[in-house]
């Protein structure tokens, strides 16, 4: 196995040196103890988010995506707990502060939104008063400035008549104006990273549109790096640089969001880019057969192995390591495995399978 | 003809006065109509708040609509005594979004599909066992799993005993709220397959009730869209998705996420100025009407 994972030493060829990125996660796993032993709901993950990139994070229920997010933030409650790995922001290990400092970095360097906004807020103040909470705990403001801050938050953000919505208590907006408030809180302190947790889900289409943009806008214009959960392709086709794709608690591929598209790497990729609705209408669908499997009953191996249709016999050995299979692209799946001699075949799927614009 | 007919169907719900606070009467469904042919799939998308999932409601007679008809072959439901209400829910059946909460937790997978022949008083024992466990084939799942309980299948297993369920009783006219919005994308395609099917050896008639527009692009013949309670635009699948006419379909569609990197996007984004509230239902191409 690669002595030290990560997206950048996954790159076969000389280029231009890559900066130091932002956050380079590294072998993260966290795991759930249960009756039954701990259970890796996060195993060995490993990849970096770049200085003003988005970074798309695709996965299913249970993929491990969400506690990802927690872990990186040091939030992960009992009975969950990291169990190893490294998480280096700015060149700085998280896992080795101590609780004063890590709550120094969430919320003024790293912040997350969440899914949503109407439990992630508290009722009982006012959205004003949050926003501003952030400033008097974080940059010492006075209560005075904190309010003309969230003033201006709020209207970056675009919330209409700000000096008024200021008051207002999270029931009074709608879950869209909810959301704007969530960023607008994320966004208060200037962080370098901001954490976003499936942010559109709960919202109709034409809101998360508007969302989407205003996050988009704000990466551009604050230069912050994005890491964007999600298990909507068609979101992480429009709003990430780069894409890593998480199937039962690993990180199954990762690359640009143009080769992870055009030319799919692993089956389970594949799968989900088939799978989207599409083609001609009233035709059956692509569907990736079976079921997402149980954390704690895993099979052995590659873990998507039952459900693969490009499986084989190497497959339930052991699981694969990443293989590179484009400059910045790698998949772990024995299909590309340099001496495989099925890595020929691949080649053919490869050419069948890719999502092409409709 | 149509197979289900639905005419000026007016939902309000009203907050009563209280000491402090005015009374307030809301119209969820304001003036709906529309009619769905034997053996297609009509689709009913609109944000949430539209009024779309209280309409299917209320053509069941779920909730009581304040006003209108709903007629299925031809009969006023809305005029029905409660035992012939009854009778006509065997043919008219609901599927629910949620897999999770629609199932009871404590019966077995087979007491929740053969319940509805129980209450209906169809077959003796050994027949409805039966027809509990060539139902389960039908939908794809296991009878070796028929004295499960809901938490013991997965979210997509959940949704085939929830559809088991509503065919029991052999009906003509299915409504689906949302059926697959809350499977994993992976699992998705394997229910909307399954419904296909269905519809096709069974000759169902489905109202497919949606956000998620690509779905309804690929498996609906027809499609309406709400907004404020109200359907603004309704016609063929094809031609409303290639010329939306109305500014909130034209709004919802540009809002879908393409999943292709290099799509050209074009965001159209609602001005509520552009919305003529009192416009009605014009006819602007064949089949094809919108209150513009």
């Amino acid at each position: 196995m690669n002595p030290e994972p990560g997206i950048a030493n996954h790159n076969p060829e000389p280029r231009t040196p890559n900066p130091e990125p932002l956050l380079r996660v590294e072998r993260l796993t966290t795991v759930f103890d249960t009756a039954r032993g701990a259970v890796a709901a996060v195993d060995e993950v490993s990849f970096d988010v770049r200085a003003g990139e988005t970074l798309g994070l695709v996965g299913e229920s249970g993929s491990g995506k969400s506690v990802t997010a927690l872990s990186i933030m040091r939030l992960v409650q009992p009975p969950g707990r990291i169990a190893g790995g490294r998480l280096l922001f700015k060149g700085r290990d998280l896992m080795t502060l101590d609780d004063r400092q890590m709550q120094a970095i969430r919320g003024a360097e790293i912040s997350l939104i969440f899914q949503e906004p109407m439990t992630a807020l508290n009722p009982v103040f006012r959205i004003g008063d949050q926003i501003g909470e952030t400033l008097v705990v974080h940059r010492r403001a006075t209560r005075r400035e904190a309010r003309g801050k969230a003033i201006e938050l709020l209207r970056s953000v675009r919330i209409p008549n700000p000096e008024s919505r200021v008051m207002d208590y999270p029931h009074q907006l709608s879950g869209g104006m909810q959301q704007r408030v969530m960023i607008a809180l994320a966004l208060a302190c200037q962080p370098s990273l901001v954490i976003a947790d499936e942010p559109t889900t709960a919202l109709d289409v034409t809101i998360q549109a508007e969302i989407l943009d205003l996050l988009r806008e704000m990466k551009a214009a604050l230069g912050l790096a994005l890491l964007l959960i999600t298990h909507d392709l068609g979101v992480v086709a429009e709003t990430a640089d780069r894409v890593a794709v998480m199937y039962a608690g690993r990180i199954v591929e990762t690359g640009p969001v143009r080769d992870i598209f055009r030319r799919p790497a692993h089956p389970y990729t594949r799968g989900l880019l088939a799978s989207i609705p599409g083609g001609r209408p009233g035709g059956r669908l692509r569907a990736i057969d079976g079921t997402v499997p149980l954390l704690g009953d895993l099979p052995t191996g590659c873990a998507f192995t039952p459900r693969c249709p490009d499986r084989f016999d190497r497959c339930p050995t052991a699981p694969p390591p990443d293989y590179p299979v484009g400059p910045e692209q790698a998949a772990k799946c024995y299909l590309h495995e340099p001496q495989s001699a099925i890595n020929q075949q691949s080649a053919v799927t490869n050419q069948q399978l890719p999502y092409g614009p409709r | 003809m149509a197979l289900v007919e639905v005419s000026h169907l007016v939902k309000r719900f009203t907050r009563d006065a209280g000491w402090f606070r005015r009374g307030v009467t809301v119209a969820a469904v304001d003036d709906v109509s529309f009619a769905i042919d034997e053996g297609e799939t009509f689709g009913l998308v609109g944000e949430s708040g539209s009024g779309k999932t209280t309409t299917g409601r209320c053509m069941l007679r779920l909730i009581e609509p304040t006003a209108g008809e709903v007629r299925f072959r031809g009969e006023n439901v809305l005029a029905f005594t409660r035992a012939r209400m009854r009778q006509a829910r065997r043919d008219m059946q609901i599927v629910f979004q949620d897999p999770y909460s629609s199932l009871n937790p404590r019966m077995r997978a087979r007491q929740i599909v053969e319940e509805p022949l129980i209450i209906h008083r169809i077959g003796r024992r050994a027949e409805r066992r039966a027809r509990v466990a060539e139902l389960f084939d039908l939908v794809g799942l296991n009878p070796a799993h028929l004295e499960r309980y809901p938490h013991e299948f997965s979210g997509g297993q959940r949704q085939r005993i929830g559809l088991a369920r509503a065919l029991a009783l052999n009906p003509s006219f299915l409504i689906l709220d949302e059926p697959v919005s809350a499977l994993d994308v992976s699992v998705q395609a394997q229910v909307v397959n399954l419904l296909m099917d269905l519809q096709e050896r069974l000759k169902l008639t489905y109202l497919f009730i949606a956000h998620d527009l690509r779905l309804v692009e690929h498996i609906c013949s027809r499609v309406a869209v709400m907004y404020l309670g109200k359907i603004v635009e309704v016609g063929p699948t094809a031609s409303l998705f290639a010329a939306p006419q109305h500014p909130y379909t034209k709004a919802l569609l540009s809002a879908i996420p393409i999943p292709d990197p290099d799509a050209p996007r074009q965001r159209i984004v609602l001005d509520p100025a552009l919305i003529n509230r009192g416009a009605v239902l014009r006819e602007i191409a064949a089949g094809h009407f919108a209150a513009v």
